[in-house]
């Protein structure tokens, strides 16, 4: 692949991962496992991300099941939105953490509406986030690992 | 430094202290799982990942010293975190970090209060982890401060203590690190330490001891004689005989321990209609009370010692002997409520030993349930453990001593239960499903790979398995089979690819319990052999008659392991009714 291309395609992905951390998606938490990707693993990123959505995808079919059932379980769904928040902030991916809070919030007030209302906006963000940043591994990979844009050079 | 997940405590050379230290790592969220462990290994520590306390508590039993620190997570399905601290105080005496993305201050007070030497706040930032060998070392000073202060006759303990020290001594003193340098996170650990200064251990003036299992054992024996009403450090210590223990170290040990007490008994108050101190194995009439044989076996025996003590071998023992075969009989009762009596003869092979597994399971009554305390026998030389002497079901263990706690709890069961199939293990251990009927929040837990053909039954959450002895003023019941409130939505049955099946355990404490018994019931489990009940999250359904039921039984390996403890995925199947699907 020309370096062109190679280049091209880096700053498409520096392009997406800069406007995600601009408009709130991802804070710090993603930096640091950038921090920790090295040649002993070299697509860790992308791993834990890989990760972190598997397990998203459950949390919220869960919590989906369960705001269907009336009344709603506070409790329950308090406890799902804990553990999901716990496992947003892996990641670093603040806006679904930060609605997640607000669920919580709607949990122990006991406003039903309140938690419906966030629950949609949290799936909202949580599939805008996942496009991207599939998007952004995908770019990263077809450019290929770093050693590769150099030595073309 | 070494990549494996510390199988090997690998030996640590003064000069690269503290790379080496080897931690565990609890969290059921593998993706925080797998960053902690990625970050640790940065830090050169060599690190062993759990996604369930339980199979923590079992690594940490099997060998006591394999590890330097312990760091978990706060919200756990299978037990809390809290409770885990406890018991790694109070069995293992190792730091324990507690970590959390809630950051309250009521939490962390908790966390404080059930000894956690730290509490994160998750997202957990490399810096914050590249500084918990400040711990160890803290710990380790004043087991040698203790040692130094004591006439030090045979306690092994601070033997080693001060030969882990020894490697770390001249480092350390000479380096004038300053492990209390401010942090953003709280350490809980500075207040008791505070003006001590490192660099000169002569200085410390809070000794440490390294509680043991005998040592343990001796306090709770002391307790008990003396009973807990009036028990008080100086009496307990002048029974211990015990040269160069303090006073002090008696009242902090026995503050530990009392915590943990309070903390059953509050469950055993909450559960009214769960066995107080009788468990009344005959009353199958009322709904909840599960024939819990245990506490009465506890009681005969007093001095059985069954406290989990992993590193030391002496496991439970005595208790069961002298039970009689029908009190044995009744007791092991995985039965099914709507059947009669039925026998359950399964063969289990074992390991070493080849036994089967006849048991009388009788179905008490109207599905009582029966609470099943396979009590652990005196070791043998090799490391089976069968927990029932004749007539018993007895569940051939790979490893010395189990208990196979089912616990029932209350509330009005459910109509059917069925029992659990022993599967035949083909590699040797074998793995025993307890069938529990009417369980209300009891939770069996299949270590081993072995599905139980399980109708529906309701099965109570959670419980953690107690030791009877040395509980004597507490209902052993709610010991062993309290009910464990939990507050989980789910509750995972781990089953793991590893080969270890039953490990009872003895563990001294209780089931903490949350303020929901959730009743669940199993149904529909499809056959033993091949599911694989791997972290299966289990749905409240606490209004459906289908719920899932989630049984655990504690399983103390003691052979070790050679399982993977870590888990490879978690499942959340969605269980509309509550029926849990395989």
């Amino acid at each position: 692949m020309a370096s062109a291309e190679i280049t091209q395609l880096r700053r498409q992905a520096a392009y997406i991962k800069k406007s995600l951390f601009e408009q709130g998606y991802l804070d710090g938490q993603f930096l640091q496992l950038e921090e920790l990707q090295d040649d002993t693993n070299p697509n860790f990123v992308e791993e834990v991300v890989t990760l972190f959505f598997k397990d998203s995808a459950k949390f919220i079919a869960n919590i989906e099941a369960a705001v269907e059932k009336t009344p709603l379980d506070f409790k329950k769904l308090d406890a799902y939105m804990h553990k999901f928040k716990g496992s947003s902030s892996s990641i670093g991916a603040l806006r679904v953490k930060n609605e997640c809070t607000l669920f919580r919030e709607y949990c122990q007030q006991g406003n039903g509406e309140g938690c419906l209302k966030t629950f949609q906006q949290i799936k909202k963000e949580h599939a805008t986030l996942r496009k991207k940043l599939e998007t952004y591994f995908q770019l990263l990979r077809q450019a290929g690992p770093y050693e590769t844009a150099t030595s073309s050079h | 430094m070494v990549e494996n997940a510390g199988v090997f405590p690998s030996p640590r050379t003064t000069e690269s202290f503290p790379a080496g230290l080897r931690v565990l790592v609890v969290d059921d969220d593998l993706t925080w799982l797998k960053i902690l462990e990625k970050m640790l290994k940065k830090c050169s520590y060599e690190v062993t990942t759990c996604c369930l306390a339980i199979d923590a508590l079992n690594l940490l039993r099997e060998r006591k010293n394999r590890f330097d620190i312990v760091i978990s997570d706060v919200n756990m399905p299978d037990m809390d975190g809290f409770k885990l601290l406890e018991h790694v105080g109070l069995e293992m005496d190792l730091p324990v970090i507690m970590m959390s993305v809630d950051g309250e201050t009521s939490r962390v007070m908790k966390g404080v209060q059930h000894g956690a030497c730290d509490y994160l706040l998750k997202p957990v930032r490399m810096k914050e982890l590249r500084n918990i060998w400040q711990h160890v070392f803290r710990k380790k000073i004043h087991v040698v401060k203790d040692i130094e202060n004591q006439d030090l006759g045979s306690n092994e303990g601070a033997q080693m203590m001060k030969n882990g020290l020894d490697e770390f001594d001249d480092e350390l003193l000479l380096n004038g690190s300053d492990p209390n340098c401010a942090k953003k996170r709280k350490d809980m650990g500075n207040e008791e330490y505070g003006d001590q200064d490192f660099n000169n251990p002569g200085s410390v003036k809070k000794a440490r001891v390294a509680w043991t299992v005998d040592l343990h054992q001796k306090f709770v024996d002391a307790v008990n004689q003396i009973g807990f009403d009036k028990v008080g450090p100086k009496k307990i210590l002048d029974l211990m005989n015990v040269p160069w223990l303090t006073r002090e170290n008696v009242a902090s040990h026995l503050q530990k321990y009392r915590l943990y007490l309070s903390r059953l008994q509050k469950q055993g108050e909450s559960n009214s209609s769960l066995c107080g101190k009788q468990l009344d194995l005959s009353s199958k009439d009322t709904p909840g009370k599960f024939g819990v044989q245990c506490s009465t076996i506890a009681q005969q025996h007093n001095s059985a010692n069954s406290f989990g003590y992993s590193g030391n071998k002496s496991f439970v023992q005595d208790a069961v002997p002298e039970i009689n075969e029908d009190h044995l009989k009744s007791m092991v009762s995985f039965v099914p409520v709507t059947e009669a009596k039925r026998t359950l003869t399964c063969d289990v092979p074992v390991a070493q030993q080849q036994q089967s597994w006849n048991g009388e399971v009788s179905a008490s009554g109207n599905g009582e349930l029966s609470v099943m305390q396979l009590m652990r026998h005196p070791k043998r030389d090799h490391e089976h453990y069968l927990p029932l002497e004749e007539g018993y079901p007895r569940l051939p263990l790979p490893t010395q001593q189990h208990h196979i706690q089912i616990e029932c709890v209350r509330s009005p069961p459910s109509a059917n239960a069925r029992s659990y199939i022993t599967d035949r293990d083909k590699t040797g251990p074998s793995e025993v499903k307890p069938l529990c009927s009417d369980y209300k929040s009891n939770h069996v837990r299949n270590v081993s790979p072995v599905a139980c053909a399980i109708d529906s039954f309701s099965l109570p959450l959670e419980h953690d398995i107690v030791k009877p002895q040395g509980f004597k003023q507490l209902p052993i019941m709610s010991a062993f089979l309290s009910t464990q409130h939990h507050d989980l939505d789910r509750n995972c049955i781990n089953s793991r690819n590893c080969p270890q099946n039953l490990t009872l355990k003895n563990s001294p404490f209780g089931a903490s319990s949350s303020e929901n018994l959730r009743r669940c019931s199993f149904q529909g489990f499809g056959c033993l052999e091949d599911v694989e009940l791997n972290n299966l999250a289990f749905f409240d359904c606490a209004d459906s008659t289908a719920s899932v039921a989630e049984l655990q039984s504690y399983l103390y390996d003691e052979l070790g392991s050679s399982c993977d403890y870590q888990c490879e995925s978690m499942e959340y199947p969605i269980i509309g009714e509550g029926l849990f699907i395989a």
